[in-house]
């Protein structure tokens, strides 16, 4: 059976999106992103330096050929900023899509969700295929997919945190009422994260820190993208149901003891 | 005459379009976008849309970043 990431009517192989921050070097973020599978990277809207114009541009590391790229809005704290930085990203990218991120706190960096609905709305009205980064509150998810969001992306942990899957309840239950893609979105810190992510019914897992983090990103990349191919396959496999006791896989017949 | 630019205060001899300004700071047309006074200013307009005294001017591009 063929199985692919579908999001507002476009289709992936990979169901792992990558960042493009805290690499050591655009070099390594690019080898990374080679290893992880992906077809979908994500990137900031930042202004352009004035007075130094000699850096490498990021641009030059991601061939756009290969890879879709998704702006996102990190960093924004009102629901204004968010939509005044999709709306520039939509002109520099010439796509309509947006990892929408409005900030509630610095400290955790978790979302502001009533400026994130009202952002929704905003910009689901302009035409933007929205993919907002939300707590992982099932109602939150609900009013989301309700207000036209493209995709439901909920975090698994803080941001950065590498704390894997706190949540795992509550994600089963976003899974069970969502229509429109799952995504989690931050809180992976290693493969098995990742996997149980995709355990939980996730459709993709977006992730930065953790490659770009890890002692070898390019190693680690490779280790989610298996993961994540691994935490689909049993998800879609159907696992075992959880017994209290033992239950042999052995015939309990001809053993030569009795 | 001044404009702020990315925040910053900025000076220019005279009115000038988006292209030019664009091409006086060296920057790629086909790399950024453009707001002038908090709207985005189509690239197809660069050519027509004049900066001139006061306006508040960004110009940004995509950087690394995954979240927040």
């Amino acid at each position: 059976m063929p199985d692919y990431l579908e999001i507002a009517g476009r289709r992936f192989q990979s169901r792992l999106i990558v960042g493009t921050g805290k690499y050591s070097s655009f070099s390594v973020m690019a080898e990374a992103h080679e290893a992880s599978g992906a077809e979908i990277v994500t990137v900031a809207v930042r202004r352009v330096n004035i007075q130094d114009r000699s850096k490498e541009s990021l641009l030059d590391y991601v061939d756009r050929g290969r890879y879709f790229l998704l702006p996102n809005t990190a960093g924004c704290y009102t629901a204004d900023e968010a939509i005044r930085t999709a709306r520039l990203a939509r002109e520099a990218g010439l796509s309509n899509w947006i990892k929408l991120e409005v900030i509630g706190d610095e400290r955790t960096l978790f979302p502001d969700n009533e400026a994130l609905l009202e952002a929704t709305r905003v910009l689901v009205a302009e035409g933007f295929v929205v993919l907002p980064y939300t707590s992982d509150d099932p109602i939150v998810c609900r009013k989301l997919e309700e207000a036209g969001a493209a995709a439901v992306m909920p975090l698994a942990a803080p941001i950065g945190s590498g704390l894997g899957v706190q949540n795992a309840n509550t994600l089963r239950i976003i899974r069970e009422q969502t229509r429109v893609p799952l995504i989690v979105d931050a809180g992976v810190g290693t493969a098995s994260d990742a996997a149980i992510a995709m355990e939980l019914g996730a459709d993709g897992v977006l992730m930065n820190t953790a490659i770009a983090g890890a002692q070898d990103p390019v190693a680690m990349a490779k280790a989610m993208r298996l993961a994540v191919e691994a935490g689909r396959l049993a998800y879609s496999a159907g696992r075992i149901a959880k017994k209290m006791h033992a239950s042999a896989s052995s015939p309990a017949e001809g053993l030569i003891t009795r | 005459m001044r404009i702020r630019l990315n925040g910053d205060p900025h000076e220019l001899a005279a009115p000038l379009t988006i292209t030019a300004l664009l091409s006086s700071l060296g920057i790629d047309a086909r790399r950024v976008a453009v707001e002038r006074n908090l709207t985005v200013v189509r690239r197809a307009d660069y050519d027509k849309t004049m900066v001139e005294e006061g306006d508040e001017v960004e110009i940004v591009n995509f950087v690394g970043g995954g979240h927040a």
